[in-house]
């Protein structure tokens, strides 16, 4: 079948192309079908990482065409590494990664498992949960902003209702111990159903046998639980982290729209102070070294992450 | 046969000379912030169509993406805007990167001369450097931030025994800025007609120049300097002087006594919207909307009155407004400096502040009649006499968001003292300047 496929195409393929490629090597017609891409990557990914790092080294300002480039060796490294405001918004990051990826696995986790029980409406519940991801973050940002208003906002009267404070008596997104979670409650709200389908996705892959002779050996639900559903979807879960952690570190337009980084600057995330850097004060040498020490943090997290992941598939 | 070969060769010059005429009629575009005034001079310019024959098209950006929109098309030496009115802070920037036409032979050669527009407008939107007279603006838009307030309520016998109660003195517009912050704090959740009100919305905004636009409202009558000795970038004792402390101490608890609940991140559009909503007793804002603010239906007319930012050591209010620049990327500089010479004719100037617009030509603002033709137009004299501007370096956005930085961590995020906060923005200010290679 193959043999007459090839045969087909090869006897529909005009002589004068043949003739070409008859003398091309196989390696040579790799290198044709692979050269494109190579060029697209080298173009849009190499190329510009590589003059990034290049530009860290320089006091450039984009917006300074005729102003000379010094280069200046490691000074904008030292200056983001010694500035104690980038260390508070490393911190927020860092609140926000870990606070958003723990409930949406939590609660990701807890919602896939109840779907995955077989009942009257399941597939309705699926689309309903899944609602939020499909929106634009910009929509979600707006819209949370009029939940968390102190005298208007939905958010603020059912708080009340279930604590008896008065509804103006706190701000959501005003109060510095209150403005970092309120972006962790929406992204929660945002996202949990992603991890929720990643973890079906993983439940569902579970072959029923396995809790057939769990049930015959009269293992406990719960110990079914940890040892046959936990175990086998955890790559799922890690992968499903992978995801978010990547996603929520270069995080910027939700919480743009949400509290613009403050107040103050409490949830001033990285992403938010690197484009404050590159695009509104135009330090472009200092945002690149800015954006590389990202990037080395980033590639270096996920490549540690990978191979843990790559350790429990193996298991 | 001659003569028809004559006359036919005469009507195809004429013929000729009129596409070229045709030809010459060029699409401008200008680009300015989407607000009332913009509205304004889109209908003003319909007298530039109809005498020059040029188009206008119009490109106006929303307040909070205006910077950051206009800016990186200069920097990319974009071609979208023939006419900018750029905001008075990128006078500096727009002339030493080349953005801007530079108008000193233009304004000699029509003469436009400079001492026709108050001195105040023509320092801080034409000139760079600073007081020096190399033009690369024309004034277009004067401005200033002021004050509006609810009359009604002002006027009302209830309220005004209750002031007179708590506070021993007669409820009017405030003389001083500790005046304003007591009668912000007498309104402050008081129940009128059945509804709770709150003071005042002052400029809190985080992310562009609001609480930069805001605080200087009450540094600037204290006396805040940005350098002891003009030109020398000295900050220290000027920007941290114990006036200065004093003011950000005061804007800051006019912020959390006599403000809405909620107003974290609020600047124009939040401030129209509290007092047109009825939530506010008093409102800060930019002159530009005051015409809009009168119109008002609800709130405007007989409710509202307007007032110049109180004095405390010293009168001082925080300037706005712009001026209209020819952007050097243009292939139309030539059109565009035909708009800049009928914009700057008296006539038209007259006719900008009938509709709305705010002129800086000494023709409109030396009127006999110019005081009464508006209830805020005096109130807009008296602040233009006393305005103050930010920085209007080169490395201005550098120098305005570490403002918004340092006035956001005091003021609404609770970080550290007043002085702890000026010395801080100090310290960004000399690293800017460092950066520079002034200091």
């Amino acid at each position: 079948m193959s043999e007459r496929t090839i045969d087909t195409v090869a006897a529909a393929t005009p002589e004068k192309v043949a003739r070409k490629i008859r003398g091309l090597s196989d390696r040579a017609i790799a290198w044709l079908f692979v050269g494109p891409t190579i060029f697209l990557l080298l173009a849009i990914n190499i190329f510009p990482l590589i003059w990034t790092i290049q530009l860290s080294f320089t006091n450039y300002k984009a917006n300074r065409v005729g102003r000379e480039v010094k280069n200046i060796g490691l000074r904008n490294y030292e200056r983001i590494l010694t500035d104690s405001d980038i260390w508070l918004n490393m911190q927020a990051t860092a609140h926000f990664l870990f606070w958003t990826i723990f409930f949406q696995v939590l609660i990701g986790f807890t919602l896939a498992w109840l779907i995955n029980k077989k009942f009257k409406g399941n597939d309705l519940w699926t689309t309903v949960i899944v609602l939020p991801m499909m929106l634009s973050p910009a929509v979600v940002g707006n819209f949370w902003k009029f939940l968390y208003q102190p005298q208007i906002g939905l958010f603020n009267y059912i708080v009340s209702f279930f604590t008896g404070a008065e509804p103006s008596s706190f701000e959501m997104l005003g109060q510095v111990n209150l403005a970092p979670w309120s972006i962790v409650i929406v992204d929660t709200w945002m996202w949990t159903p992603f991890v929720m389908l990643i973890c079906l996705a993983g439940l569902r892959s579970i072959p029923d046998y396995i809790y057939e002779a769990a049930e015959i050996d009269r293992a406990s639900k719960l110990r079914q639980f940890f040892t046959i559903t936990i175990p086998m979807v955890l790559p799922f879960l890690m992968l499903a982290v992978l995801f978010r952690g990547i996603e929520n570190f270069k995080m910027f337009d939700l919480v743009v729209q949400l509290t613009g980084g403050g107040p103050g600057s409490t949830t001033e995330l990285t992403s938010i102070n690197l484009k404050r850097e590159a695009f509104e004060k135009w330090r472009t040498g200092y945002a690149s070294a800015y954006a590389i020490i990202l990037f080395v943090t980033v590639f270096g997290l996920a490549s540690i992450y990978v191979k843990a992941l790559n350790k429990v598939k193996e298991r | 046969m001659e003569h028809l070969k004559l006359a036919k060769a005469g009507a195809l010059t004429v013929a000729m000379s009129t596409v070229a005429a045709t030809a010459q009629a060029d699409d401008l575009t200008l680009c300015w912030a989407a607000w009332d005034p913009a509205n304004a001079l889109v209908e003003l310019s319909k007298d530039f169509e109809a005498k020059s024959g040029h188009t206008m098209n119009f490109e106006f950006v929303p307040w909070p993406n205006f910077a950051d929109r206009m800016l990186n098309e200069l920097n990319s030496g974009g071609k979208l805007c023939d006419l900018l009115i750029g905001d008075s802070q990128w006078i500096g920037g727009g002339a030493e990167n080349g953005h801007y036409v530079k108008l000193n032979d233009f304004f000699d050669a029509n003469g436009i001369s400079m001492d026709d527009f108050a001195p105040a407008t023509v320092y801080a939107y034409s000139t760079w450097p600073k007081g020096t007279p190399n033009y690369y603006a024309l004034p277009a838009m004067g401005d200033a931030n002021g004050w509006f307030y609810r009359k009604d309520w002002f006027e009302r016998d209830d309220i005004k025994a209750a002031f007179k109660e708590a506070t021993g003195r007669e409820l009017a517009e405030p003389k001083s800025q500790k005046e304003l912050l007591e009668i912000a704090q007498f309104f402050q959740e008081r129940e009128i007609d059945g509804k709770t009100v709150y003071g005042a919305a002052i400029f809190t905004e985080r992310g562009s120049e609001g609480i930069t636009m805001g605080v200087t409202g009450a540094l600037y009558p204290w006396g805040f300097k940005y350098e002891n000795t003009p030109g020398k970038y000295d900050m220290e004792g000027a920007v941290n002087s114990p006036e200065a402390v004093e003011a950000l101490e005061f804007y800051k608890e006019f912020y959390k006594t006599a403000t809405p609940p909620g107003y974290t991140n609020s600047y124009m559009g939040e401030s129209l919207d509290a007092f047109k909503s009825g939530q506010v007793a008093m409102a800060m804002n930019w002159f530009a909307f005051f015409p809009g603010l009168y119109a008002d239906p609800n709130t405007g007319g007989d409710k509202i009155d307007f007032f110049v930012n109180p004095p405390q050591n010293q009168a001082g209010s925080t300037l706005g407004g712009q001026g209209i620049s020819v952007v050097s990327y243009s292939d139309k500089q030539d059109a565009a400096l035909e708009y800049i010479k009928w914009f700057a004719d008296p006539e038209i100037q007259a006719k900008w502040w009938e509709l709305g617009g705010y002129s800086a030509h000494n023709a409109v603002l030396n009127d006999p009649g110019f005081v009464d033709s508006q209830p805020f137009a005096g109130d807009f004299l008296e602040a233009m006499g006393a305005v103050q501007d930010f920085w209007q370096e080169p490395a201005y956005a550098e120098l305005l968001l570490a403002m918004q930085k340092r006035i956001h961590d005091y003021v609404v995020a609770d970080q550290g003292t007043a002085k702890e906060a000026l010395d801080l923005l100090i310290e960004d200010w000399t690293e800017v300047f460092e950066d520079e290679g002034k200091l």
